[in-house]
């Protein structure tokens, strides 16, 4: 293993780790707030409500992020339309489309944990709200919402480590980010093995980090302690 | 609007038969090494416990693209120098075996997790009642253990599977001829990207369904004895 060579690439390694950080860590925050009516609709009592998401959801879920990058970032470009339109020079752009297909993609995992963690919830306490004198939007507000958000985080933890591996594919996209970094140096040095280990090295420090962040918001929100029903 | 594939549509099909083919080794090596793992963790050695923890943990946190990368690229001066050495020059790896090395890995790691879960849910009382009967412990694990931990891991090498089969599509990053390639392959020359990468996505989408549809037959099979149980 040539140490010297990884130190000394180290800072551009950096780089490309932060730019994984920056694309996850707005993918799964905007997706969490797009995925919050999704999983709300996903749940509802009405056919004509589900159908929608659950559509989006399963193409989403069924097709490979790979492809799914592809079709915005290449394939958008078919349309003159959308080369005309007032969003070209965001959809022309490596980085936006890296986001936004991030976040459709984890939109419809966590809609999904959202819908399992909105079901879990047993039905006596939304009966009690409801008892209690709450309209619908208080109880979805104040109770299941909350209640969800406890059931669901262990399942969006996971979600965002399985962000942070899928990140990988944005170097598909001409990204630079860390494998994309990781492979621009490649063509440079030669020394697959010891960049690759450097990169693996970033992830799973990365994934660890999060683990434990996780953790200590479980603690915070008291997660255990809604567990015994 | 009609679909034109500018004669691209039996490459297409040959590249989901290679996605396929793909899978379906990845699926072979991976319950293996899964299975290996999973026995490693339960065992009462510690060194094979920490063996399949590292393994499961280290494979887990690493993204499966940087995987199919490392194996392609960061064995050649490997294989080159072992090639020397066995005086056969030219070894080197496949596409294909890359691909089925670096995905059965990764599906072998979460497997790891699911035969885990599943033979610890298996009653100690059958392991114990195996043991009364004079049976040893291969015999144990081949005729108690492994049927039954088949029936409750189902459920989630399912989901694992889909998982692996929308991986496939990484290995076209170091360019066998798979569904997304066969694509790339199409756009460049008929300059319609959205169509080709459209057409890819229902083809994984419908191999989706196949699987799942597979997947319920065979959940159903496994838990022949067990249906009237619970209903």
């Amino acid at each position: 293993m040539n140490w010297e060579l990884i130190i000394k690439w180290l800072p551009r390694i950096a780089e490309g780790a932060w730019l994984t950080l920056e694309l996850v860590g707005i993918a799964v925050i905007a997706g969490l707030i797009l995925a919050i009516p999704l999983g709300i609709a996903r749940s509802s009592r009405h056919w004509y409500v589900r159908a929608l998401p659950y559509g989006y959801i399963f193409f989403f879920r069924g097709t490979p992020l790979l492809v799914q990058l592809f079709l915005v970032y290449y394939g958008l470009a078919q349309f003159e339309a959308v080369r005309e339109g007032p969003l070209w020079p965001f959809l022309r752009d490596a980085y936006w489309c890296a986001i936004v297909t991030l976040t459709l993609h984890t939109a419809a995992y966590i809609a999904e944990i959202l819908r399992g963690a909105i079901q879990a919830i047993p039905p006596g306490e939304i009966e009690a709200a409801r008892a209690l004198g709450m309209s619908r939007w208080q109880a979805l507000l104040y109770i299941i919402l909350p209640r969800a958000a406890r059931i669901g985080l262990p399942a969006y933890s996971n979600e965002v480590i399985l962000m942070l591996k899928a990140s990988a594919l944005a170097s598909t996209i001409t990204l630079l980010e860390l494998t994309g970094m990781s492979r621009t140096i490649i063509a440079r040095t030669y020394q697959p093995v010891e960049i690759f280990f450097a990169a693996g090295v970033f992830y799973l420090v990365a994934a660890y980090v999060l683990v434990q962040g996780f953790r200590q918001l479980e603690r915070r929100l008291r997660v255990d302690a809604c567990q015994g029903r | 609007m009609t679909l034109d594939l500018y004669g691209f549509g039996p490459a297409l099909a040959a590249g989901a038969l290679m996605t396929i083919k793909l899978a379906l080794s990845a699926l072979s090596l991976g319950l293996i090494l899964g299975l290996l793992g999973a026995l490693a963790k339960t065992s009462p050695y510690k060194p094979l416990q920490w063996l399949g923890g590292g393994y499961s943990t280290l494979v887990r946190g690493v993204p499966e693209l940087l995987w199919v990368l490392l194996i392609y690229f960061g064995t050649v001066s490997l294989l080159r120098s072992l090639g020397e050495w066995i005086g056969y020059p030219e070894l080197e790896l496949s596409a294909f075996a890359a691909g089925t090395i670096a995905l059965g890995l990764c599906f072998g790691a979460y497997a790891t997790e699911v035969f885990r879960g599943a033979i610890l849910a298996i009653p100690k009382g059958h392991r114990e009642a195996g043991q009364a009967l004079g049976m040893s412990k291969p015999r144990i694990l081949w005729r108690l253990i492994l049927p039954q931990m088949w029936r409750i891991a189902l459920p989630g090498l399912g989901n694992l599977f889909m998982i692996l089969m929308k991986d496939t599509a990484l290995i076209s990053v170091i360019g066998l001829e798979e569904i997304m390639r066969r694509s790339q392959i199409a756009v460049t020359s008929s300059k319609e990207p959205f169509t080709f990468y459209l057409v890819a996505a229902f083809i994984y989408l419908s191999l989706t369904i196949v699987a799942m549809c597979g997947l319920y037959v065979l959940e159903k099979r496994a838990g022949r004895g067990f249906v009237r149980a619970v209903a």
